[in-house]
């Protein structure tokens, strides 16, 4: 009686695990319905299976279901097209735990493409997301968008037009971007007032900015800290800004590599930083004004190390950048430092910079550049101690995808 | 079988009495939606317009702008059960309960009860392990609707305020659609249903009588305070003779603080706009974009005091593409009048 009893609680097991199953959508008149329709129809554990061809839709997409995949035929074989959207602020919108979007391509969304808002374990991998007109304001802001996340996984994904950023994490904890490529979009890949976030073996090209680590003020979370950019390619990042106004990435300069603003604890080491105009790592203070007592606007316990930096700098094209090249002997110096230590009072900042020469502008307070003392050293805190922050492990389910 | 079982329940709400017409709670209280709004036996008349006894009509004093929709709403709760009574947030319904809004049009926007045809009829529910949305398609007929889940676009053709023909390319909303709008922290919670916005007058078929007061004198309501001026109150958003400022105010509760609230799907955007939100950079004022891309439209700031062609507010609230427009869902087209009264808000502000 009691193996009976055990057999048949073993078959219910297996048949729950059998349960799970997959949903096909093919391409074809009323997409938007079907595939809306399967998105909603959805079990933990289901597959949603998007077959090979263009998926012609008339609104935004969006998915609520925990432990779901999202499955293509291929990041060009299977599209997602919103040209025709008539409404929502995203294509797809995920806001449920364990997602994963892989193997297709979402193209010319109106807002953002794929935005997850307050997912845990949330995965794309081999994911497209292109405005297919070029780089242009009338672009969305975000290409891959999660924000307010945990246990983040972005791998091989590209992007491509983002009027913001292409990769965009946002408000996050326990990051990995790993092995994507973002081309012609405003920021190529970008964190901010994020934790604890890995950005390895991508390549930015063709941004006006590669790779960016922000910490913004007024904001649910802030205090952006323990990011760890290395073995990226950031290479000839050359287009003209083309960020709506009032945007913070919309002061990123034309040809910046590596940018580190306001935020903590980042190191950038072993990348190959070449053919960007303005600089190839600048480390700046955030400089609007602001209203939140709680927020330090300066760059602080950062590390750039061992990184292969080539020709940058020739041609700076934010403010006095064409005199500091100048004074620095006709190019800005790979490393750029607003200089800035103190903050109300806080402790000094910190910075070890030996990719030198570094330029540090001695600036007095966040965006005082009349105030400038510029100063070409061969490095800065060369003896400091600044210990890197610890790998970022996802969870094993999650972290085996990336494989 | 499901006639059986609702037979069952009215029999024990009840106790020996008669099962009488009206909802038909087993059937609302089952896991899977019905296919049609009939099913439920709401007591519904003039497609969802209209209803006979068991399902109480209600108002709000600032409602959401829906494509110019005219709304409808009504309430019923399981017999001898009522909601407790909160200041903030909706009142706690108990399992049972019905939320029915219809969404209709007139031919004319200038004659409200002429020619009306309802679109759809949207029913929160709420089940034992919480809220469900649900939308209600009607048929061309206009005598039943359809459950629509994964939302549809309906092209209605009208004559506006201002006189001229015009086509609104009504939405209906997807089931998730419904909940991004509707929830808080994650779970689906209904909006309207306040002590705040049903602080009003409401012109029952027994005469005026305040809904606050009507709510508790008819069981509806438990524990809210005996004088309703001791209850919170939002301003009717169209009342030239309230304060401009709690006009506003009480429109953007309404408009945007659905999502725009710490606790809602817009909390990573930092602005909040919810009536309890005192006056700061969370309201807007003097706040940059973060993720507005866009639909920042060139400008710095949400709410640039003294100016509404600064405000990101206004620009978006103006706009009717999509990737722009605020709010995302629920409207194509631009609600002029809202939009005149924020903007005045923000030019007399300093």
């Amino acid at each position: 009686m009691t193996r009976l009893m055990a057999a048949a609680a073993a078959f219910a097991l297996l048949a729950g695990a059998a349960q799970a199953k997959t949903i096909a959508v093919a391409p074809g008149p009323d997409a938007q319905e079907r595939l809306q329709t399967a998105l909603l129809d959805a079990k933990p554990g289901d597959v949603v299976e998007l077959a090979a061809g263009r998926f012609e839709l008339t609104d935004g997409l969006s998915l609520d279901v925990d432990d779901v995949v999202v499955k293509g035929a291929g990041p060009d074989a299977t599209v997602l097209s919103f040209k025709g959207q008539k409404g929502a602020g995203e294509g797809l919108l995920i806001t449920s735990d364990k997602v994963v979007v892989r193997d297709l391509g979402v193209e010319d969304t109106h807002g953002d493409g794929i935005k997850a808002k307050g997912s845990d374990q949330i995965s794309f991998v081999n994911v497209r997301v292109e405005w297919t007109g070029g780089p242009s304001e009338k672009n969305g802001a975000y290409g891959v968008y999660p924000v307010s996340s945990t246990n983040v996984l972005i791998d091989r994904v590209v992007v491509r037009g983002a009027s913001d950023a292409g990769i965009y994490v946002g408000q996050s904890r326990n990051i990995v971007v790993k092995r994507s490529l973002a081309e012609f979009n405003v920021a190529g890949i970008e964190i901010e007032n994020s934790y604890n976030a890995d950005v390895f073996d991508n390549v930015t090209t063709r941004n006006t900015g590669g790779i960016l680590v922000f910490d913004l003020p007024n904001l649910p979370q802030m205090g952006g800290h323990s990011t760890r950019v290395f073995r990226n390619r950031v290479v000839q990042n050359d287009t003209r800004n083309f960020a709506p106004k009032g945007n913070i990435v919309a002061s990123v300069p034309t040809g910046a590599g590596v940018m580190v603003m306001a935020n903590r604890n980042v190191h950038v080491f072993d990348n190959e930083i070449d053919g960007n105009q303005s600089a190839a790592v600048m480390l700046v203070s955030y400089t609007e004004t602001f209203d939140d007592a709680s927020y330090n606007p300066l760059p602080r316990d950062v590390v750039v190390r061992d990184n292969r930096i080539g020709r940058n700098g020739w041609d700076p094209t934010f403010d006095g950048g064409k005199l500091l090249a100048m004074v620095s002997g006709g190019t800005i110096p790979p490393v750029l430092w607003d200089g800035v230590v103190s903050w109300n009072g806080g402790e000094t900042a910190r910075v070890r910079l030996t990719d030198g020469p570094v330029l540090n502008l001695n600036l007095p307070a966040p965006g005082e550049l009349a105030k400038a003392r510029p100063k070409v050293a061969a490095d800065v805190g060369a003896d400091l101690e600044l210990a890197e922050p610890a790998a970022v492990v996802l969870p094993k389910a999650q972290a085996d995808l990336g494989t | 079988m499901r006639r059986l079982a609702a037979v069952a329940a009215a029999l024990l709400c009840l106790g020996a009495a008669p099962a009488t017409p009206g909802p038909d709670f087993a059937r609302l209280l089952d896991e899977t939606p019905a296919p049609r709004l009939s099913d439920y036996r709401l007591p519904l008349k003039n497609a969802g317009r209209a209803a006979g006894p068991g399902l109480t009509p209600y108002a709000l004093n600032a409602p959401l702008f829906s494509d110019y929709a005219e709304k409808y709403r009504f309430v019923a709760l399981p017999p001898g059960q009522s909601a407790a009574y909160r200041a903030e947030g909706a009142f706690d319904f108990p399992v049972g309960t019905v939320l029915v809004k219809t969404f209709a049009y007139p031919a004319d926007l200038r004659r409200p009860d002429d020619q009306v045809r309802s679109i759809e009829t949207r029913l929160l529910i709420r089940k034992a392990d919480g809220w469900a949305a649900q939308a209600y398609v009607w048929n061309a007929d206009q005598t039943d609707a359809a459950l629509k889940r994964a939302g549809a676009r309906m092209p209605v053709e009208v004559v506006d305020l201002a006189g001229r023909a015009r086509t609104i390319d009504y939405a209906v909303p997807n089931q998730n659609q419904c909940k991004e709008c509707h929830q808080l922290d994650k779970a689906v919670a209904p909006l309207g249903p306040k002590a705040r916005n049903l602080n009003g007058d409401f012109a029952y078929a027994g005469g005026r009588e305040n809904q606050l007061a009507h709510w508790a004198r008819t069981g509806l309501l438990a524990g809210a305070p005996s004088d309703p001026r001791q209850a919170p109150r939002t301003a009717r958003w169209d009342d030239p003779a309230e304060p401009l400022a709690a006009r506003a105010r009480a429109y953007l509760d309404a408009n945007c603080a659905h999502c725009h609230h710490p606790r809602a799907i817009a909390s990573n955007s930092g602005l909040f706009l919810e009536w309890e939100q005192p006056e700061g950079p969370a309201l807007g004022i003097g706040k940059r974009p973060v993720a507005a891309g866009r639909g920042s439209g060139g400008l710095e700031t949400a709410i640039a005091p003294g100016r509404p062609e600064a405000s990101i507010l206004v620009h978006r609230m103006a706009s009717d593409e999509p990737g722009v427009m605020m709010p995302e869902l629920g409207r194509s087209v631009t609600h002029e009048e809202g939009l005149a009264l924020v903007r005045a808000w923000i030019a007399e502000m300093r």
